[in-house]
């Protein structure tokens, strides 16, 4: 027996005439998070679905704490928890009667379900809204609720389905917080995203997957290497300075910059020391900068740079 | 942060857990219905509202007097509503649930896939109890008069409340197969007419067109309500009885497995 939380071997799907999945590997090491990263409709949900023993492969296999997701579901039942897109607690009930409910189904005795919820609540900071009704709960609320309920069962692996999606920066950080937490407890975690940003906070390893196939995988590291890493951005408060800026950053990346606009400039770099040769250039040629920015490449330079050849586009010339 | 203040046994017990597991979801669904009683209200205010207009619309027509066609016309309400509780709940409820995920949940916990059907169609059980209960209390204030004794009662109310769980497994059919629950109530009320109505509800098999009377005759619902009838007035019940046992037997041997297997293959 292998020690993955999880494997999929040249898993296909197909919905009528679409192809969701078109072979798609996949391996994490227990213990780790793997961020699967891809737009809507690359497949990641039907992923999950097959992970969650929701969906049965058309070919390929796939196992989950070492048990075949369609050969031993029940199995596989027994060691996962899956935490949907769409919230998947009931509105109708309060918040400790749903977690108390999935205590039951998972055969603890009603006293002991209760225990649980109440250590649950607890551990996500719901006690004193644990007899509200789940309709009354904030989207942060709910989101953390079900994630709760995902925990009842003690799971080996858990399935988050774009855990994110809806909550503002601040409820995200402590969402984020406490994913990491069960990163740190052992469990094994997949966790789909459209935010390169969100699987770069959280993920040991990255799968891309576009349109069914898998377009890159590697560790954070690996992948912003492959496709360029950071991108910094210098906005010129006098459009002359342009030209005089656009080889400054030529000469220090060896890469010629994108111009989006007349003042402003993009140019990926590959290490971190770039960015503070490039500050300091500007600073010794004295140009007046009103914004200059380190960033991460968005999902869609990402996808640029792994889906297309890695040329370099011409710089435009000017007259 | 993850220390726990309680020691919690966390190893799968044994026993019918599938039964269990069916009770704690029954449960679930009746503390929705309690918090949101109307479906009760709907399988108690339709089938009297029939009873009083019926009642005073064609009791003298139909019997010569109000108090013999309730006698008459009462046994018929109650099955109604039984059939009626079911009819709202069990099939949109379920359809609810597949579609904002809370299914999904229960499908990847290792229990049994007949556990969410069985603990709705349990659920309803008790409802139609409850609807079935405070209509005979109704009929009872109207002035019906039961004459086949204590045993005949809780025989008919068992025989509707029967019926309607039987025909419950025909509705989670239909909430789990079509795609909203706006179209699983239609599609189910489609269905109320001719059941309920085209029966022996308001006026004996004898007095109607030879067209219809071949249709009223070969509905189940006809069966149930001669066999209520039947009971509560004291008069022999053999034939209908049998006859609504083995519909209730088929309808329940067909049904069950066919809603049971369609719910664990939707997407699989």
């Amino acid at each position: 027996m292998t020690d993955h939380g999880l494997e999929t071997y040249a898993l296909t799907k197909r919905f009528g005439r679409t192809t969701a999945l078109a072979g798609v590997d996949l391996a994490l090491p227990r213990g780790q998070v793997l961020g699967l990263l891809g737009p809507n409709g690359a497949g990641k949900t039907t992923v999950i679905r097959i992970l969650a023993t929701l969906l049965r492969p058309d070919t390929g296999t796939a196992r989950v704490a070492g048990y075949d997701v369609v050969r031993q579901p029940a199995e596989v039942r027994r060691r996962i928890a899956l935490s949907g897109q769409h919230t998947s607690v009931d509105e109708e009930l309060d918040g400790r009667a749903n977690l108390i409910m999935i205590g039951q189904l998972l055969d603890l005795t009603r006293r002991d379900a209760a225990h649980r919820a109440d250590d649950l609540l607890a551990r996500f900071g719901l006690t004193e809204v644990g007899g509200r009704r789940v309709a009354a709960y904030s989207g942060g609320m709910r989101r953390r609720l079900d994630l709760a309920a995902s925990l009842v069962g003690r799971p080996q692996v858990v399935f988050l389905d774009e855990p994110s999606v809806g909550l503002d920066p601040g409820k995200r950080e402590e969402l984020w917080q406490l994913i990491r937490d069960l990163g740190a407890d052992g469990v094994t975690v997949l966790l789909t995203t459209q935010y390169l940003e969100e699987a770069d906070a959280l993920a040991d390893l990255i799968t891309v997957i576009d349109q069914g196939k898998v377009v890159a995988a590697g560790t954070p590291a690996e992948l912003k290497h492959q496709v360029g890493g950071h991108t910094v951005t210098v906005r010129v408060t006098d459009p002359a300075d342009a030209d005089r800026v656009a080889a400054l950053l030529a000469a220090v990346t060896g890469r010629s910059p994108e111009r989006a606009t007349r003042q402003q400039l993009a140019v990926p770099v590959n290490q971190d020391d770039d960015f503070f040769q490039i500050t300091a250039q500007l600073r010794d040629q004295d140009v007046d900068v009103s914004e200059l920015s380190l960033r991460l490449p968005s999902l869609d330079e990402v996808f640029r740079a792994l889906t297309r050849p890695a040329t370099v586009a011409p710089t435009p010339q000017r007259p | 942060m993850t220390t726990l203040t309680h020691t919690v046994d966390m190893s799968p017990r044994r026993g019918a857990r599938w039964l269990r597991h069916s009770l704690v979801l029954a449960r679930r669904s009746l503390a929705k219905t309690s918090r949101n009683p109307g479906v009760i209200i709907n399988g108690v205010v339709t089938p009297a509202l029939f009873l009083v207009l019926f009642l005073y619309l064609f009791g003298n027509a139909v019997a010569g007097t109000t108090d013999e066609y309730l006698q008459y016309l009462f046994p018929g309400i109650l099955v109604m509503g039984a059939g009626l509780t079911g009819l709202v709940s069990t099939g949109t409820n379920i359809n609810i649930d597949l579609k904002n995920g809370v299914t999904d949940r229960f499908r990847s916990l290792p229990i049994s896939r007949l556990a969410p059907l069985l603990g709705s169609v349990l659920a309803d059980l008790v409802r139609y109890l409850g609807a079935v209960v405070i209509l005979f209390l109704i009929g009872l204030a109207l002035g019906f008069r039961a004459q086949g004794g204590l045993v005949a009662v809780i025989a008919a109310l068992g025989l509707a409340v029967l019926f309607g769980f039987c025909l419950s497994w025909i509705t989670v059919l239909i909430g789990v197969t079509l795609k909203s629950a706006e179209a699983v109530l239609a599609f189910s009320f489609l269905t109320f007419l001719p059941l309920q109505l085209g029966s022996s509800l308001a006026t004996p098999t004898v007095s109607l067109p030879g067209w219809l009377q071949a249709w009223v005759n070969i509905n189940p619902v006809t069966s149930v309500m001669d066999a209520c009838r039947a009971l509560l007035n004291g008069t022999p019940a053999g034939a209908p009885l049998a006859t609504t046992l083995i519909w209730c037997a088929a309808i329940f041997v067909i049904f069950c497995p066919l809603a049971v297997w369609s719910y664990g293959r939707r997407d699989m």
